[in-house]
């Protein structure tokens, strides 16, 4: 029953109809479909196969199809894309602290494992920002990191761009369609190198798929539901390893006093504290006060505290 | 028509038999980088054996989001489900490959967005600057590191902890 429901069942219903209504209406869908039998039985050329083919794998190239690695390399991308606005903060002791965090977060989501694994930077900006790539590459402002008053917040802010690599939520803003030229040559070509026009015309979905994230990260920012979607991630996230989810709100509170009106950061990409706070609620009963715990303070203000 | 009726057949039993495949599956492919095939089902747990990209690998049980493997050199242990997938990652595609990866089953390794399209892409933007990016993924952390900051912060894991 569970392989009914599951996507590959789902999809494989799919087929079933569509085969179904070729066959009835006796299109050539079928023979679309069944271009490698055809071929393999002689019944039609290499290039009607080839022809053919492309059109029926035209159809439907989403984000799923991304492998992890094409994601990871989209990731770096875009993370360069998002380094170009912003300098790094180069503090080793930062740096290795909000690793250590951020690795312990990432370990305990659905996804602790991508194709190249989680890492975290921090932006020497004063802006209130913070942005998750592909893959695991996560950067987050020294401005964010003061809307922080314990470990446990920083945990949250963490928890909650892990929940967007684990949601895959940057995948998921390039635009429809976008893939589709770029995955079918792939699938079609992939045995050799990819020839000078192919490798153009897919370099150019690539650049569209990049182009898509950043703005969507930088600018127009996600909707309210794929925020909520993070924050409820990082809410699970922080439970599992132990740390008071409670801390998100808190947080929130604090970005809430921090945030200018008609700040390109946060105020622009995000719904309002307020709004997050809400639906947080939901899931988070009753509101209760974040202990603080004398050695993870000490250490956090050492790393962290004066940046 | 009686031939396309034969390809129908043929077609459906394809996906019939994929589909069992899929809902059971037997080997699972490595499709991180690195992987690491542990003695216990946590990060925590000694390595036994280093998997890499394209392994495949015989799934024996699954627990919790983790799966108990028999790697290609005979080794048992276990990796995080997110580590694996079930189509089969081909590392040299030869032209049958290339037929069948446009289905679900299969992925080709090192195609499609790859380090030749991002060097077509730097070459493009050269405004953009990849140096930080290559640093940042050498920032490493060993979840022994891990093990010993949770313990160090009193962080006391809850369901399920840092799994």
């Amino acid at each position: 029953m569970r392989a009914l429901f599951s996507p590959t069942g789902v999809r494989w219903l799919a087929a079933m109809s569509l085969l179904l209504a070729a066959f009835v209406t006796g299109c050539s869908t079928v023979a679309e479909i069944g271009t490698a039998v055809g071929q393999a039985s002689g019944m039609m050329t290499p290039e009607q196969a080839e022809s053919i083919k492309r059109s029926a794998a035209a159809v439907e190239k989403t984000f799923q199809d991304i492998t992890p690695e094409q994601e990871y390399y989209i990731g770096r991308s875009v993370a360069a894309t998002v380094l170009k606005a912003y300098k790094v903060y180069d503090n080793r002791e930062a740096i290795e602290y909000i690793n250590v965090l951020g690795q312990t977060l990432a370990l305990a989501s659905d996804m602790p494992e991508t194709f190249g694994g989680y890492h975290f930077a921090i932006l020497d900006s004063d802006e209130i920002n913070a942005f998750a790539a592909p893959g695991g590459l996560i950067m987050i402002s020294k401005g964010m990191i003061r809307c922080c008053t314990t470990e446990d917040a920083l945990a949250a802010v963490l928890a909650h761009e892990v929940g967007h690599v684990e949601n895959q939520h940057g995948l998921k803003a390039i635009r429809k369609g976008r893939l589709t030229s770029a995955l079918t040559i792939l699938a079609l070509e992939g045995a050799k190198q990819l020839g000078g026009e192919n490798l153009a015309e897919v370099t150019k979905a690539f650049e569209g798929s990049i182009s898509d994230i950043t703005s969507t990260l930088m600018n127009s920012g996600y909707s309210r539901k794929t925020e909520f979607e993070a924050d409820r991630s990082a809410v699970i996230v922080m439970g599992r390893v132990g740390y008071n989810p409670e801390a998100l709100v808190s947080m929130l509170h604090e970005m809430k006093k921090n945030l200018k009106p008609g700040g390109l950061d946060f105020a622009k990409t995000h719904p309002d504290p307020d709004v997050r706070i809400a639906e947080l609620r939901k899931q988070l009963g009753e509101e209760s006060r974040v202990q603080v715990v004398p050695s993870r303070q000490r250490r956090f203000e050492q790393a962290v505290g004066g940046i | 028509m009686s031939i396309r009726l034969g390809l129908c057949a043929a077609l459906t039993l394809h996906l019939l038999v994929g589909t069992a495949w899929a809902a059971a599956p037997q080997q699972m492919s490595v499709q991180v980088r690195n992987g690491q095939v542990r003695a216990n089902p946590s990060f925590l747990g000694t390595i036994v054996a280093p998997v890499a990209y394209g392994d495949s690998v015989r799934v024996l049980a699954e627990q919790a989001g983790w799966m108990k493997v028999s790697t290609p050199g005979g080794k048992e242990g276990w990796i995080h489900g997110s580590a694996l997938t079930t189509k089969r990652i081909v590392l040299q595609a030869g032209a049958k490959d290339v037929q069948a990866a446009s289905g679900d089953e299969l992925a080709l390794a090192g195609k499609g967005f790859n380090s030749e399209v991002e060097a077509e892409f730097k070459a493009a933007n050269k405004d953009i600057d990849f140096t930080w990016v290559d640093r940042m993924e050498t920032w490493k952390v060993d979840p022994k590191e891990v093990q010993r900051f949770l313990k160090d912060g009193n962080v006391t894991p809850g369901e399920g902890g840092a799994r």
